[in-house]
């Protein structure tokens, strides 16, 4: 028995280890937060960013490209040409597609098959956030849902919870598929999740997203608890729309129809 | 206790190394997946969890099921379950260590699997799974290598185990209803977003963990001197068969839901999976297969004539075992993922290695539960040996 006894021990020693981590850490760890870009003095700062997408602006097959390429080139977001290993910050669907919930047949021609520009919502309530196990994905206090490369186990629950599709995961080291490399922007390893993070590297730099930068207008970028703001101005003047249903209180407006404001 | 393992006859040792050998193959394919990625396997952007994850879902209900012995025994006095308990104690641990590995298999970055420990997050399910299954894990080696150990010696288990022992039953409950939570309490998966679901999961965990223990008990009767007996058998067949009636029932619940309030986005995953969606339909001839075996199943088990007869019972078990799996394993998983949120499909199918590597966990497994089992084995043996030579 004797022996038995200390198999046992030992057994029971080696499986307790995980807990007991967990549970010390839990109560004495500091909880640091995962890294954040430092902003400098001219940095734009904000309580809450949000973006509007006027779709009536986006007319040719160029707009929308333009604001896809540059993202996806100064994020070193890798093409692999193929679906099954797609990575992919801001891309686009039509209508019916991005906004499920608003199926209507009877809307005027063209807008159901109408693209829009489709990237993360920054949801004020983000369910990523909320389920990823080692805040490798957080919420900033201007914001902006943001990731961490370095932290991430790559467990994917995030992109399970995330509703609107918009996370990728890194199925394959994606370096070679980088087609010019920013060297300004780190670069992503195989197995962590990426997504669109509204441009922080710009913001701290106190220039806005390039995406909104290259639109034309299309694309206006700004603080949502501002009343003054540009984003609330347009919001107030124009009907707008988002994916509200499910309660993630999206950062992202869409703007389908009607008459274009001076 | 452990150095019975290391004696066996050259079936015993012949099977080892044969399992040795598989796991000898998955781990080389788990070496190629760890240099490449995860793109080695059959998951998309789309589907980003596929067969791993469907694999630790189906073995956590398999673990939690070792209560469907603890709770007739020491709460209801129902002795006869006395000789096999530590098979399903035994079953319970090997089931959560392939839970683990499937976890590990799974991760993007494996390597930082100690980031869930540095930077504990409550409000993941994920991190309360970690500690529910690692809590059980424990349990049920501390219980059944004190209780095994004390049999041995024809003593009854110290009385410290007791506590443990109760305590055991709530937190087999737990694993499962932890793990159903994972899926449960996510807004853009209406497949998965069901309040019945971690009902569901206990249900489809009670009958194809004990149909397990059936075929296993069945199989130690048939290679060793220990004789887990005809009544605990039939007992347990009971088991899976309210089990699996009351699972097939909540099945039909979540259907009903889905179709009579006509709502797109409950349906699709449904129709998905059983008539295929927007042409496609890889799933479709799995899932029926499932539903025909689960018919089969409860015809057989219902009707107590073939439930008595040990081969019927045994090939109903298996029956409800395959239909389960395909159903928890598979089915429940890649369905929670089409189509998309944007209302658009992407087949997943597994690939050859990640259908190596899982059978390889597979085989780590079933040698955690060959060890054990050998383990308890011989102490039944000795005790049958010693028994014949006094009476
Ligand atoms: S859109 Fe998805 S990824 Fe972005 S914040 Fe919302 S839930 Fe998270
Ligand atoms: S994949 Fe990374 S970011 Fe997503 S939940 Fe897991 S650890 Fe968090």
């Amino acid at each position: 028995m004797s022996i038995s006894r200390r198999d046992f021990l030992k057994l029971a020693g080696i499986s307790s280890l995980g807990i007991g981590f967990s549970a010390t850490d839990l109560l004495w760890k500091n909880r640091a937060e995962a890294i954040e870009y430092m902003s400098s003095p001219k940095g734009l700062t904000a309580k809450r960013w949000a973006m509007v997408v006027d779709l009536r602006k986006f007319k040719t097959e160029e707009d929308y490209n333009r604001v896809i390429d540059i993202c996806h080139r100064i994020h070193n977001v890798p093409d692999f040409g193929n679906l099954k290993d797609e990575v992919k910050w801001i891309w686009t669907d039509t209508f019916e597609h991005v906004f499920p919930f608003q199926k209507n047949e009877y809307l005027p021609e063209g807008v159901q098959e109408k693209k829009a520009v489709l990237f993360c919502n920054h949801c004020d309530n983000p369910p990523c956030v909320r389920v990823c196990p080692t805040k490798a994905t957080f919420k900033r206090k201007d914001g902006i849902v943001a990731q961490d490369y370095h932290r991430c186990i790559g467990c994917r629950f995030c992109m399970a919870a995330c509703p609107f599709g918009s996370r990728s995961f890194n199925w394959r080291d994606p370096r070679p598929f980088i087609k010019r490399l920013n060297p300004k922007f780190p670069t992503r390893t195989k197995g962590v999740v990426e997504k669109c993070n509204f441009c922080v590297e710009r913001l701290a730099e106190g220039l806005k997203p390039a995406c909104v930068e290259v639109s034309n207008g299309a694309l206006t970028f700004g603080d949502l608890s501002d009343p003054n703001s540009e984003v609330r101005k347009i919001l107030s003047t124009n009907y707008s729309i988002r994916k509200a249903e499910l309660g993630t209180r999206p950062s992202v407006f869409y703007i389908i129809g009607g008459d274009e404001d001076a | 206790m452990l150095e019975k393992a290391l004696t066996g006859s050259r079936r015993y040792w012949g099977w080892i190394f044969f399992l040795l050998a598989v796991i000898g193959v998955g781990f080389i394919f788990y070496l190629r997946q760890f240099a490449y990625g995860l793109g080695i396997t059959g998951m998309s952007r789309d589907v980003s969890w596929g067969l791993y994850i469907g694999q630790f879902t189906f073995l956590v209900g398999v673990a939690a099921s070792a209560v469907m012995l603890v709770i007739p025994y020491y709460l209801h006095d129902f002795k006869k379950f006395g000789k096999i308990l530590i098979l399903g104690e035994f079953l319970a641990v090997a089931a959560v260590v392939m839970c683990m590995l499937f976890i590990m298999a799974d991760m993007g970055q494996p390597m930082r699997v100690m980031n869930l420990v540095l930077h504990p997050t409550p409000n993941s399910v994920m991190f309360w799974d970690a500690i529910v299954l690692n809590g059980y894990l424990l349990l049920n080696i501390i219980i059944g290598w004190t209780t095994l150990g004390a049999d041995r010696k024809e003593l009854p288990p110290p009385a410290w185990v007791k506590p443990l022992i109760y305590l055991s039953i709530p937190w087999a409950i737990s694993i499962h209803t932890v793990t159903a939570f994972l899926y449960a309490g996510l807004p853009g998966r209406p497949f998965w977003l069901s309040a019945i679901m971690a009902a569901r999961f206990l249900a489809s965990a009670f009958a194809a963990g004990p149909a397990l223990l059936i075929i296993l008990a069945l199989i130690v009767r048939k290679l060793t001197k220990f004789d887990p007996g005809k009544e605990p058998i039939q007992a347990l067949g009971k088991i899976v068969t309210y089990a699996m009636i009351a699972s097939t029932f909540f099945l039909i619940l979540e259907v009903f839901t889905a179709f009579y309030s006509q709502i797109p986005g409950h349906m699709a995953s449904f129709e998905y999976l059983y008539a295929g969606l927007d042409g496609f339909g890889k799933l479709v001839p799995l899932m029926w297969l499932s539903t025909i075996l689960a018919v089969v199943a409860i015809i057989l088990l219902v009707n107590p004539n073939t439930r008595k007869n040990e081969s019927i019972l045994a090939f109903a078990c298996i029956t409800v075992f395959i239909s389960l799996w395909i159903d928890k394993g598979f089915g429940l998983i890649v369905g929670g993922f089409v189509p998309n949120p944007f209302e658009r499909v992407t087949e997943y199918w597994p690939t050859m290695p990640e259908t190596i590597i899982t059978i390889g966990v597979w085989a780590i497994g079933l040698l955690v539960l060959t060890v054990l089992y050998k383990v308890a084995i011989s102490v039944r043996e000795a005790q049958i040996d010693s028994g014949s030579n006094t009476h």
